[in-house]
């Protein structure tokens, strides 16, 4: 049965994130390497528009779900709408970014249908007997374990950054079917009483590509703001060691970590950060590190790929400066 | 009001991981203690105890007999009773038989409200409370920062990419504990003595009337592996503003990041 690949689209607003592009590049390969094709689906309000979008990043078929109750996201409504079109179609599986949403969405689909979910999941490769074999981090990075799943659809959630957003082609074209949401009142439970978006000119911490990040070594709040400043210049997310939260110089949301976010930009730039296993664990899949660090005997210095033993407070500008510089 | 917590034991976070001979994750002495993230539910748990007179905190856990003194300590720290499904039948258990476990015992029990840990950090699924709720056809807030009870509902701020989200729901409900959420208390000794004459009652499949052979896992590991190790690159010499300049110039031409 060509039922082929799902690919979830995760919007906000009209909005497709980052992921979700990702996941539809990486899934147009998957779908070719199976001969199966590769479909997108997209939940909300209003969201007819993104169908060409989708479609120029090679998804074969859309399905699009509108409903007033899928405006914002909520697990019931959700989980209702996109449970109900997985056991009419049948997909053989199910890609959904591993985000807020993903994390929650996920859960509650593959206990519905009965079935099992990787999540967090690093790496997708086809598997002759179970569709999909799926890499996932355990022990936060510090094992990796091989997951196939025995039943289809095989769900995963996928962390952000895992794969290349390949160029799209806008003469490229989907089949779009419509299909109406049909939601179990028994779903709409939880009401939805306040979003509050803190407004960020900075990238999102799981989906930078390059990453700012501090430690003990910052000494306090009001230092952040050096950090702050060569992040803008190179367009990335500032980012925190667990000591620094606890100390309650930064908000938890920065913390990466174990007990943190767990992320794999392009590049991470520690800066005052010893690096203590459980740092390690949430950003030792990053592609390139950076360690500044007064200490030279710091873990971190074993291994970050380019290491500068100095104070942070003179090096963190003078490396703003020289990214001004180079434009 | 009736609170149950949902508790796993867990490596502790500094533990270094290693594979056995036969390529399983080790466990041989490693240090164990209460899922992190599963603090913050007891937490929650007691404080919504002390604000409502007449509640009961209830622990329920599915593991080895090595899961008592997790239990124990979470006992220590104020909970009432404990329900630990233990039983040599149980090989394999992924989410999905973990939850429909976790759900046969707690609905052997009265519950307004259930909170667990928003993930283990040892396998990382952050999947079974989500998986709970839906198996007991409850409705569930993830990972959330905030919690009040009025009556038989809860609102609850939970975590989102970017920023926060406020939900109500009706109870009983699941909620997941992020940290952020309280300061855990630690155990007193008053406590660990009070812990010892607890009840903590073992369960297996048979009391819960299912068998290992009624729970199909949905999913199976089928090896396990370490990451390749990283080794130290370049530590780059001189003044200050030399070493500025030079870790720029490797960023853009060597390494080709920005």
């Amino acid at each position: 049965m060509a039922n082929g690949i799902w690919i979830f689209i995760e919007q906000t607003k009209g909005e497709i994130r980052k992921v979700s592009l990702e996941l539809l590049s990486q899934g147009r390969i998957l779908a070719d390497e199976k001969g199966e094709p590769l479909t997108a689906v997209i939940l909300g309000k209003d969201i007819a528009p993104l169908a060409d979008q989708v479609a120029s990043y090679g998804a074969d078929k859309v399905i699009v779900i509108e409903d007033d109750k899928l405006t914002d996201y909520t697990t019931g409504a959700y989980t209702s709408a996109l449970n109900k079109a997985a056991q009419k179609y049948e997909p053989n599986a199910i890609l959904i970014g591993n985000t807020a949403i993903g994390k929650d969405l996920a859960p509650r689909l593959a206990q519905r249908l009965g079935v099992g979910l990787a999540s967090d999941v690093t790496g997708v490769t086809a598997d002759a007997d179970n569709y999909f074999s799926f890499k996932r981090p355990i022990y936060a990075g510090k094992a990796f374990a091989e997951v196939v799943e025995t039943q289809t659809p095989a769900i995963a959630t996928v962390r952000p950054n895992t794969f290349p957003v390949a160029a799209p082609d806008a003469s490229k074209k989907a089949e779009v079917i419509t299909e109406t949401a049909e939601i179990d009142p028994a779903d709409l439970r939880a009401i939805v009483k306040d979003i509050a978006i803190v407004a960020s000119t900075r990238p999102d911490l799981i989906e930078a590509n390059i990453i700012v990040s501090g430690g003990r070594g910052m000494k306090g709040p009001e230092n952040y703001v050096i950090l702050e400043a060569l992040a803008d210049v190179i367009g990335a997310a500032v980012g925190a060691s667990r000591a620094a939260v606890d100390a309650g110089w930064i908000e938890q949301k920065f913390q990466v970590g174990q007990t943190g976010k767990t992320v794999s930009p392009t590049l991470y730039i520690a800066a005052g950060i010893s690096g203590a296993i459980q740092h390690l664990a949430g950003m030792g899949s990053s592609k390139v590190i950076v360690a500044i660090n007064k200490d030279p005997e710091a873990n971190i210095f074993t291994l970050a790929d380019y290491g500068i033993v100095g104070d942070l407070f003179e090096i963190v500008p003078l490396l703003t400066e020289e990214f001004k510089k180079l434009g | 009001m009736n609170i149950v917590v949902t508790l796993k034991q867990t490596f502790d976070t500094e533990a270094k991981i290693a594979l056995t001979s036969s390529g399983s994750i080790d466990d041989n002495g490693v240090k164990q203690v209460i899922n992190p993230y599963d603090e913050y539910a007891i937490e929650e748990a007691l404080k919504l105890k002390e604000a409502n007179e007449g509640s009961e905190v209830t622990l329920v856990s599915v593991g080895g007999a090595g899961t008592e003194s997790a239990i124990r300590t979470a006992l220590a720290m104020g909970a009432d009773q404990a329900v630990l499904v233990s039983d040599p039948t149980l090989e394999a258990v992924d989410e999905l038989v973990a939850a429909d476990i976790l759900a046969k015992a707690i609905a052997q029990i009265p519950y307004d409200i259930i909170l667990s840990g928003r993930i283990a950090v040892d396998d990382g699924s952050a999947q079974v409370a989500v998986r709970l709720a839906e198996a007991l056809g409850l409705p569930s807030v993830s990972s959330i920062q905030k919690l009040e009870i009025t009556g038989q509902s809860a609102v609850a701020t939970r975590d989102i990419d970017g920023g926060s989200e406020t939900i109500e729901v009706p109870l009983p409900a699941v909620f997941t504990a992020q940290k952020g959420l309280n300061e855990p208390r630690l155990p007193g000794m008053k406590g660990i003595m009070a812990a010892k004459k607890k009840e903590l009652k073992v369960l297996t499949l048979a009391d819960l009337e299912t068998s290992a052979a009624a729970l199909n896992a949905g999913s199976k590991v089928t090896s396990y592996s370490l990451p390749t190790p990283r080794s130290a690159g370049k530590i780059i010499s001189g003044e200050p503003a030399q070493q500025a300049a030079e870790l720029a110039k490797l960023l853009r031409e060597e390494a080709k990041v920005i």
